[in-house]
Order: structure tokens, then sequence, then C-alpha cells
């Protein structure tokens, strides 16, 4: 038993901060800590930041660019990013779409797409739920007719984060009607400059703009945009979904974000001393720095199972539901500290930076909206309740 | 043993949510609570022309009610229609005139509150509070027959367009002491007065007030000189049990949503609500909510009761429930909803995010929490 990173982890831990030190820019990582939103320049900006130093697609094989990290490598780097508060990586190009087209598609393929995704020519969005199939995911009724040489695609894709920047989506659609469930269901790559593709804005409870609608109709795509074989798209798919998720448990996230609330609970006052020392929130804080810690360990200790050639499967499940409760409990007291300052919402400033001009203590523009807005962790991703489907079934044999 | 309203109130009930129903639905409520003014003039006046606002106040003072129960009457179909009108304010400055005010003050001030006419606004929190009923920093000093007020205020309700604000301010003492706190009756217009209005995120509005030389005159002071803290207490539980009314209201639409989406809604070829896993989270949810509605029961009967200790513990055990039972609604009728349940579109989302705000108010869970302990240990 050794709880400790080796000398080398430790050593590439060092260099991780001293880049992000470095490269990370302030008035990103200020947005981030604060809960501002980030435009698509902010997030287009960090990835070209990240690809310059061949860190973006730090999960590829060194030969497409990826750095040649391992599972460990990869967790303190994204442990180490989220600390710092930097925005995140869009994963659905660099995370998703990538290793699908690395793993099934064809050399063209790899040969065109995958450098467009590290330059940023192309920003990739998700065409995988529907508004039948959440948790569901193998219902698709999204079709693809093949018509010579194209596909005539017809259907709605919904929660498509950040579709409003997208050129590109990779879609689930049924290529075969008679076929069951998962059988009939292809992987297609379409160009959403596509006459017949219609992105619509839907609009969350803390008035963002982050997920979208995207509408099909008579949307005609090349046969060649179809990634491995027709009907066997479901393999791709579930492939992308257990894919590296070591870091579903958002640990660094949540890291930052408890520090954030620490410091918030040390300046702001209630009863004419620090909030950190009331007792019941005092309380409630010490509660969830012990679930984080216990989380750090559980986390590790899949991360080495997997580094030691074992296969993330069903735990990433256990990872995903308490990652995100904690997650959850960081940013519900965040809200908590702001006392009545969690009423005023300025929506204006969230977007401009301008959080200086809001009211109320620091943080408190975007305390209340970030703890809506981060409802959706426990419902994305396979809902906490499909999870524990899952252990039920794979780690419990229920 | 009786546990039915009266039928004075349920008729005023009925036709709250009958006028809620056919003249504010979900899109024209959102429409007017994020919009510039938070709420609509026109549709205040309404309210009160039902008697929504006479309903709060006895019939001594131009009210035709006034009691415990009539407040959570009122305040719980408010809370079904996620009604964002400046009631609260009404109800905290009326019943403070109610209590204190001079025959002079309640007529001039009284009248036109009950009336729709006016709308006014408590405004007590000052930045850097955190619930606290006797920290007041803002000062009030004489000057010659009046009063010179100085300081700032926040989070005021609709204070940016309110035309009276009850300002609590210290005429003795230091920022936490309970003797020394004066209330006063500010007009909205008042030279050296500033508002700074911004939205909330459950709709309606607050701002943050500046006070600068505010020169009023005697009868401006609302009740006794360095006695307010004692009159703000009174007020602030009539606010407890009108926010615990209306978050039962809300829990109930909440909770009817979420019960008819388990039904309809369907994944893996069947409703989710055959799921057992969901069907015990709904089941805790209903027991909550009916914990919820026994706190406001027992909040309404205390109410007026003449024991402080007693009173003040019911209200703060109340709140405290509230405070739980409302943000733990809100999660969980998000999270059974799925992706949908975070979306504007919905009325849940609204219905959740006041929820949640409600907690923010006049002392979240925590707060309350402490409170019924200390006032335990006290007695």
């Amino acid at each position: 038993m050794d709880l400790q990173f080796t000398p080398r982890q430790q050593a590439f831990r060092a260099e991780v901060q001293a880049f992000l030190k470095d490269k990370l820019p302030a008035d990103l990582s200020h947005k981030v800590k604060n809960g501002l939103r980030l435009s698509k320049a902010d997030l287009e900006r960090w990835h070209a930041i990240l690809n310059e130093r061949g860190w973006l697609a730090n999960h590829w094989p060194e030969q497409y660019g990826g750095p040649g990290w391992g599972p460990i490598e990869k967790f303190i780097f994204e442990n180490e990013c989220a600390i710092a508060g930097s925005p995140r990586i869009v994963p659905f190009g660099v995370s998703m779409l990538g290793p699908v087209l690395i793993k099934y598609g064809s050399e063209e393929h790899k040969n065109y797409w995958l450098p467009r995704i590290l330059n940023g020519s192309d920003w990739w969005c998700q065409g995988y739920s529907e508004p039948g199939a959440g948790s569901d995911l193998a219902s698709v009724k999204t079709t693809a007719v093949r018509d010579g040489d194209h596909y005539v695609v017809n259907g709605q894709k919904t929660w498509t984060t950040l579709g409003q920047h997208a050129n590109m989506i990779f879609c689930l659609v049924r290529t075969n009607r008679e076929a069951k469930a998962q059988a009939g269901i292809s992987f297609l790559l379409i160009d959403m400059t596509s006459p017949g593709v219609e992105v619509r804005p839907i609009i969350t409870l803390d008035g963002e703009h982050e997920v979208n609608e995207v509408f099909f109709t008579d949307v005609k795509v090349p046969v060649g945009n179809l990634v491995g074989e027709e009907n066997k798209g479901w393999t791709y798919a579930k492939y992308l979904l257990t894919y590296e998720r070591t870091n579903i448990a958002g640990v660094g996230f949540s890291v930052a974000a408890l520090a954030r609330l620490k410091q918030i609970a040390g300046t702001v006052t209630c009863n004419g001393r620090p909030l950190a020392q009331d007792p019941l929130f005092a309380t409630r804080v010490a509660k969830v720095e012990i679930d984080l810690e216990n989380m750090k360990t559980t986390n590790l200790r899949v991360i080495a199972a997997v580094a030691g050639g074992g296969v993330p499967g069903a735990e990433s499940s256990m990872l995903k539901i308490r990652g995100t409760e904690i997650r959850q409990e960081i940013l519900s007291l965040t809200r908590r500290a702001m006392g009545p300052y969690a009423l005023p919402f300025d929506d204006e400033a969230l977007h401009a930076g301008h959080e200086d001009l809001a009211v109320g203590p620091d943080g408190a523009a975007g305390a209340a909206a970030s703890y809506f807005n981060h409802r959706k962790l426990s419902i994305f991703g396979g809902s906490n309740e499909i999870q524990k489907n899952i252990i039920s079934k794979m780690i419990l044999g229920l | 043993m009786n546990f039915e309203h009266t039928e004075d109130r349920r008729m005023l009930a009925d036709t709250l949510d009958r006028f809620v129903s056919e003249q504010y639905g979900i899109e024209k409520r959102n429409h007017l609570a994020y919009g510039e003014q938070g709420h609509g003039a026109d549709l205040y006046r309404q309210f009160a022309d039902l008697g929504v606002i006479g309903a709060l106040f006895p019939e001594a003072d131009g009210g035709f009610g006034g009691a415990g129960f009539d407040v959570s009457v009122v305040f719980e179909s408010l809370g079904r229609g996620l009604v964002a009108e400046p009631l609260l304010g009404a109800l905290l400055v009326g019943r403070a005139l109610v209590a204190a005010g001079t025959a002079g003050q309640k007529e001039s001030l009284l009248a036109p509150l009950i009336a729709g006419e006016t709308v006014a606004a408590l405004a007590h929190d000052e930045p850097g509070g955190h619930y606290e009923l006797n920290r007041v920093t803002t000062t009030a000093r004489r000057q010659g027959e009046g009063w010179v007020l100085d300081g700032a205020k926040g989070v005021v309700l609709f204070g940016d367009t309110a035309d009276w604000l009850l300002v609590s301010a210290r005429t003795a003492g230091e920022a936490f002491d309970r003797d020394g706190i004066s209330l006063f009756l500010v007009p909205g217009s008042a030279a050296g007065l500033t508002r700074r209005g911004i939205g909330r995120i459950d709709g309606g509005r607050v701002a943050e007030i500046g006070l600068k030389g505010v020169a009023l005159g005697a009868d401006a002071l609302l009740g006794g000189e360095g006695q307010g803290a004692a009159l703000l207490e009174t007020v602030v539980g009539w606010g407890l049990l009108a926010l615990s009314a209306e978050a039962v209201g809300a829990m109930d639409v909440t909770k009817q949503f979420t019960l008819e989406y388990l039904q309809t809604r369907k994944q893996f070829g069947v409703p989710i609500g055959s799921f057992q896993a969901l069907q015990h989270r709904m089941a805790d949810l209903l027991l909550e909510v009916e914990q919820a509605r026994s706190a406001v029961i027992n909040a309404a009967a205390a109410i007026d009761g003449e024991d402080r200790v007693v009173r003040e513990r019911a209200l703060s055990a109340t709140k405290y429930s509230i405070g739980r039972i409302g943000t733990l609604v809100a999660e969980e009728s998000i999270q059974m909803h799925g992706g949908i349940g975070m979306t504007w579109e919905l009325p849940l989302a609204h219905y959740a995010k006041r929820l949640v705000m409600i907690d923010h108010q006049l002392g979240d869970e925590d707060h309350h929490l402490a409170r019924y302990m200390a006032l335990g240990e006290a007695a």
C-alpha cells in the first residue's frame, strides 16, 4: 500500500503546475473560478494553448498527436487544471469522437478529421439524445436512408451541448428499421451547414444557453461520412461512452470549488464572525470535505486498477454518483453562504465578466445560477439512477 | 379538533386560484417577473381588488381578516400560482403599521396599501448581513423635530420601485444590540435616497438602497424610539409564516408536476413511475410535503401567542422545516424530471427556483435551527 505518487509522477505534476502558472490566462481562470460564462473564443483560446504544448488530446496515441500519457498522468493533469481554474477541454471532438475514429475510423477519416480536431478547424457536438431517448439511448428514431452516394437524414436530437458553436455533429441514426433496438444504429458525421439542419436553443433554468435541439429535414450526408460499418454504430457509441471515464468523479473541480467555498466562508460574516466559524455551517463544510477526501482515494484506486491493466467498468458508476453528489453539495453550500445575496441575479455581469458591478460578497453573482446549473451533473452522462442500475447489475449481480 | 379552513377562507382561496389560473399563466408570469419592473402594476391592483391584501389585516385597521390562517391561506394560494407581486412587502410594512402605527400613520399609509395603490418594502438587511435581526449599522440622528438617516440597505424586495420603505436604523447602541433600533417610514422618492435595482433569479426584483443625509419629519418614526427590535421581530414573524405558506403552495404544484411526469414519461417502454426506485422517492416527497403543511399550521396557530419564546420557537421551527423540505422538493423534482426539468420552458424549473430561494429570505434553515435551539436554552 502506497498512497503517494512516484517521484516521476510528482515531477510530472510540478511540470503541469508550472505550465498552468505560465500559460493559463488570468482572465480565463478568473471567469472559471467565479462561475462566469465562457465564450466560444475563450474555449478556443484555451484549446490552442494546450494544443501548442501537445497536451490537448492527452489520451490519444502518440502517432496521432497525443503525449503518450497513462491514466495517472491524465488524472494528474485534469486535477491540476481544475484546481488552477482552467476552462474545461470541450470533450466532443477531442475526448469523444477522436478515440472512436482512432479505433474504428478509416485511414481517410483519421487523416482528415483528427488534425482538424487538434487545430480547431472543426467544433464538434454530440447527436445522441433524442426527445424520447434520454437514459434509454438505444431507442433512437432519427433515420438515415441510403440514396445513391449519400444518406438522407430526418429526425431530431436534443440536449446538444454547445451545438450553437458547432459546425459538425456526430450522430446516432437508425439505418435499419426492422432490426431490434441496438442492431440498426449507425454512426454518422454530419456537416451542420448542410441544408435542412436547424439548431434551436434550449434555455436552462439559470437563463443560460448551453444546450440545443438540432432538427434534420432531408439532410444529405455523403456515404463517406459513415464511421465503420452500417448498423454497427451501437458498438462505437458504447465505446465512446465508456472511454476514459476515470475523471468522471470531477475530483479536481470539487477541490477547486471547496477551496473557493472556504475562502467565501472565511470572508462572509454571520453574527459578527466569519461564517466559517458558524457551528452549523462549519459542520456542513467538514462533512463534504471528508466525503471528498474519501472520494479522492476511491478515484485513485480505480485509476491505479486501470493503470495496472484493469478496465474501468461499473466502478466508474460509483465515481459518477458520489463525485457529482459531492460537487453539487459544495455548490449548494456556496449558494447558502451568500445568504440574502443569493437572490439578485445579473446575467449581463456573468456574461461580460464585470461581476464587480454585481452586488453582495465576491462570487455572489454566480452562486445561485451555478448551483441551479449544476443540478445537471446528476442527470447527464447517464443519470445517477441509471448508474445505480449498472452497479446493481454489474457489481452486485442483482 | 378541526383542520378545515372556514368557508370564507376557502372561498377567498378559490377566488384567488381561479384568478391566477385565468389571468396569470406562466408565460405572463415570467414576462412580468423577469421584466424591468419585476411585476405588473395593474395586476397588483387587481390582486388588491380581489381582497388579497385586505385579508392580511384585521377589520379594525381596514382589512377583513388578519389572523394567522388568513395569511397562510392567501400565501399558499400565491405559492400555487408562483405569484411574484410585492405582496410580502405589503404584509410586512402593513403589519408594522397595525402593530405600532399612530392613527395618522395608519390613515395615510395603511388604506392605500390595502387598496394596492402603493407598494411597500421592508429595508432591513444590510450589505454584509446574514439574516441577523439585530444587525443594524444604518444610523438615524435627531435634527430639529425630525430625523436624518445615513447608511445602506441590501437586497430590499422591490426596493427599486417601492413607494414606501420601512427602514431599520440605529438611534443608539452598537451593531448587534437589541436596544437602540428604530424603524422609519421613508418615501421611496426621499432626497438623499439612492436605489439600484437588479433582477432576482426566481423572478421579481431587489434593490440596494443608499441613504445619505435623508431628512425625515418626526412622524417618520414608527413605534417607540430604540424599541424597534421587538416590532421587527413581530413583523418578520408574519413574513416567516407567509413565506412558509407560499412554499407549501409551490411544493404542492411541484409535486403534482412530478407525479404527472412519472405517469407519462416512458423509458425502456414503460412509464418511469413503474420503477420502484422512483416510487419510493415520490412517496418520500409526499411525506415531506405533508410535514411542511403541518409546520405551516403550527406557525399559523402560534403567531398570535403571547409567550414570545413559544411563538418564536414555533416560527423558527416552521421556517427551518420549510427551508429543508423546499430545497429537497426542488432538487428531487428536477432530478426525477431529468433534463427537461432543467429547462426554462418548463414551469417546474421556476417553481423549483422559488422554493430554493425562499430559504434565502428572512433566515435560512441553519439560521432558524440555531435560533430554535437558542430560544430553547433561554426558556
